[in-house]
């Protein structure tokens, strides 16, 4: 071997290793660090968390990017890079950038002497006036700086009898060759560095195939097999902008080792119906507004934490008992669950009806009265909701057959069959609950407006008005609510099995 | 420095005081003299006089549920940024029965921004979700205060996004979306 090419190589296989360790360990307890991936090499950044989120020092990314940092009498940090500048204020979560706002996750944040800026200062802020494309790929902890092909793999085994298949997508693409090496086959990416974020496999079995799929360099997977592997078949495909690597895994048949393994069959396609009304209903979800330290509106007699709980499991109990449904509560004690966690419990286990409840408050004692909300969205939310039917990539890297819609939009396409359902409750009110003037409404409600289901969020009374208040911590009122809303799910699921709206 | 705006601030009022008492003696003195040599100094030192414009802003209705208009004088304010704080400040002032403001008492107004799109935002003191009495009506009409009160009075502001005590935030009480700016909505005034 030339002497003076071994520098070199260890040079590269040290930052290979680098490389493939950060990324192995990007998303353990270790010491946060940013990495830095570029055509020179590889550098981190420390971070440090604040509240929850990850900051960088604004003098390390001086240093990483010559940038100029002034901080000036009345506190403002102008950052500068070749006669373009970003503007912090201390207390603001937002930078002018080149003259235009953008806003950031939190302001800027003292640690000493050192300003802190959260990392999506790097993307947002100074990816615009700098020279050359800043990626961040905040999952995986990665900065890469110019023109370095870094795929992000999906990996995802499916398994069958005899069989198993592993699928791998690298998006943006990145051929690979796949060759056996005694018990394990390697997968050779033509990359400069992968990022894997998600957990490679679920914990195998001892008669799995596949024991382990681990990094071994910063461009190579390793896919440890089990001792019944008998042979593989690898197949590369172009899905979009991912390339993807479909790896067949036959084993050994156990009794009969004259018959031929069965050739695998591909794992069924993933294909959530998003947006597609069932003509059916399963499950139900039931939100009880509010809990823990949220107590949502108090009277004297009652808080609305309380009132949506106990609300919540006696139209359960009906609904439960009476039409064998399967009812979800997305709190069944007194605690604060996060408004994303709960619309995402109900997405998560497919409800096909997603019902908030809640109690009033105004700053005029005399109001009363119960009224049913639906979404409402901004004209270029929906539309941009309306034409998002094109198949995308997904966030962790890679392509499903999946039609994505933003998380935050997903109820745009239910609107119309939740407004029946809110014309359903408020019919179904009527004599029982005391209705508000207007008994249906809409409001950019935050709790409705990612769930991928029909959604409404119901105010059951006034408890800033002390008449309603008393009658609304009263047997008769709750029984009275939770027969109304059984009552409007029975005519919308035989409204839905009829076809009809 | 602040020892330095004292210095100023006093030889400001004695300019005044001496401009003024110049004024009413000179014609006296000198009446061919030309009075307005030193009359001259005297608008630089007090404030313009007050100018105000018409503004409409919003406080709770009758019914409770819904927001009610009034016109008001608001302070002049020299350019968007500047008329839009005055704008808001004029807002979230305390008012007096039988009116009754949907801004919490005590929340303070810490900054407005507008970008070139349109989009305002205003960045208002934590009270305004601490105080927040809570309750889907009362944060809705909280929130369409806000909004309201910059995109009626003022043509160039499109959308406003409320920030608490300088961060973005979800919702004030738990109920209405603040992520992202809002455009104005008169469903919510009677």
């Amino acid at each position: 071997m030339n002497a003076r090419s071994i520098p070199h190589i260890s040079a590269a296989a040290t930052l290979a290793f680098l490389m493939a360790l950060a990324a192995a360990l990007s998303s353990q307890t270790a010491a946060p660090a940013l990495t830095l991936l570029s055509k020179e090499g590889r550098r981190t950044l420390p971070l440090a968390m604040v509240a929850d989120q990850e900051f960088v020092g604004l003098d390390d990314l001086a240093s990483a990017f010559q940038l100029a940092v002034r901080e000036d009498a009345l506190g403002a940090i102008t950052v500068s890079y070749k006669g373009k500048t970003i503007v912090l204020t201390p207390d603001q979560a937002l930078a002018s950038v080149a003259g235009r706002l953008v806003s950031l996750p939190a302001p800027p944040s003292r640690s000493g002497r050192r300003w802190l800026v959260p990392v999506e200062f790097v993307s947002r802020a100074l990816g615009p006036i700098y020279d050359v494309r800043l990626d961040l790929r905040k999952p995986s902890r990665l900065l890469l700086v110019g023109d370095v092909r870094v795929p992000r793999l999906t990996l995802r085994y499916d398994t069958q009898a005899n069989a198993g298949r592993l699928t791998i997508d690298a998006t943006p693409g990145a051929p690979s060759t796949v060759s056996q090496d005694g018990a394990r086959l390697t997968i050779k990416f033509d990359a400069d560095a992968l990022d894997v974020t998600n957990p490679l496999l679920p914990p195998p079995g001892p008669q799995s195939l596949v024991q382990a799929v681990r990094l071994v360099d910063a461009t190579t997977l390793a896919v440890d097999l089990g001792p019944r592997f008998s042979g593989f078949r690898a197949t590369s495909q172009q899905v979009e902008t991912a390339a993807r690597v479909a790896i067949d895994l036959v084993a050994q048949a156990d009794s009969t080792p004259a018959a031929p393994a069965p050739p695998p069959t591909p794992p069924p396609e993933f294909l959530p119906a998003f947006g597609q009304s069932s003509s059916a209903i399963h499950t139900i979800a039931i939100d009880p507004g509010h809990g823990g330290d949220d107590e949502g509106v108090r009277s004297a007699v009652l808080k609305e934490k309380d009132l949506t709980l106990a609300v919540a499991r006696r139209a359960r109990g009906a609904i439960e008992a009476r039409l064998g449904l399967r009812v979800l509560l997305t709190r069944d004690d007194d605690r604060n669950v996060p408004l994303d966690e709960r619309t995402a419990m109900a997405n998560n286990n497919k409800a096909d009806l997603f019902i908030s409840l809640h109690a009033n408050g105004s700053m005029r004692p005399a109001t009363t009265g119960a009224a049913v909300f639906c979404a409402a969205f901004d004209k270029d939310a929906a539309q941009a909701a309306a034409g998002g039917t094109e198949r995308l990539p997904t966030f962790g890297g890679g392509l499903r057959d999946i039609e994505l819609l933003p998380w935050d939009l997903a109820q745009t396409r239910h609107l119309d069959r939740s407004e029946a359902f809110a014309g359903l409750l408020a019919q179904q009110f009527q004599g029982h609950v005391p209705l508000a003037s207007r008994a249906i409404d809409h409001a950019p409600l935050r709790v409705l407006e990612s769930a991928n289901m029909p959604a409404v969020l119901i105010e059951l009374g006034y408890l800033t008005n002390p008449e309603q208040a008393r009658a609304l911590a009263g047997e008769t009122f709750q029984n009275n609510v939770a027969q109304a809303i059984f009552d409007a799910i029975v005519r919308f699921r035989d409204g839905a099995a009829g076809g009809t709206r | 420095m602040s020892r330095g705006l004292l210095a100023i601030g006093v030889i400001a009022i004695v300019a005044v005081l001496l401009g003024t008492l110049l004024a009413s003696h000179l014609p006296r003195v000198s009446s061919t003299a030309t009075p307005r040599a030193v009359a001259a100094p005297a608008p630089t030192a007090p404030a313009p006089p007050g100018r105000k414009i018409k503004a409409r802003l919003f406080y709770v209705g009758d019914d409770g549920m819904r927001l009610t208009s009034v016109e008001r004088d608001v302070a002049y304010g020299e350019g968007a940024v500047e008329q839009a704080r005055e704008i808001v400040a004029a807002q979230i002032a305390p008012v007096v029965e039988p009116m009754v403001s949907a801004v919490p008492p005590g929340t303070k107004l810490r900054a407005v921004f507008l970008t070139q799109s349109g989009e305002a935002y205003v960045d208002l003191s934590r009270e305004l979700a601490s105080a927040h009495p809570g309750g889907t009506v009362n944060e809705l009409l909280t929130v369409y205060t806000i909004v309201n009160a910059l995109t009626v009075n003022l043509p160039a502001v499109t959308a406003v996004q409320v920030l608490v005590d300088g961060k973005e935030v979800d919702t004030l009480a738990g109920h209405v979306d603040l992520r992202q700016p809002l455009s104005k909505n008169l469903a919510w005034v009677q």
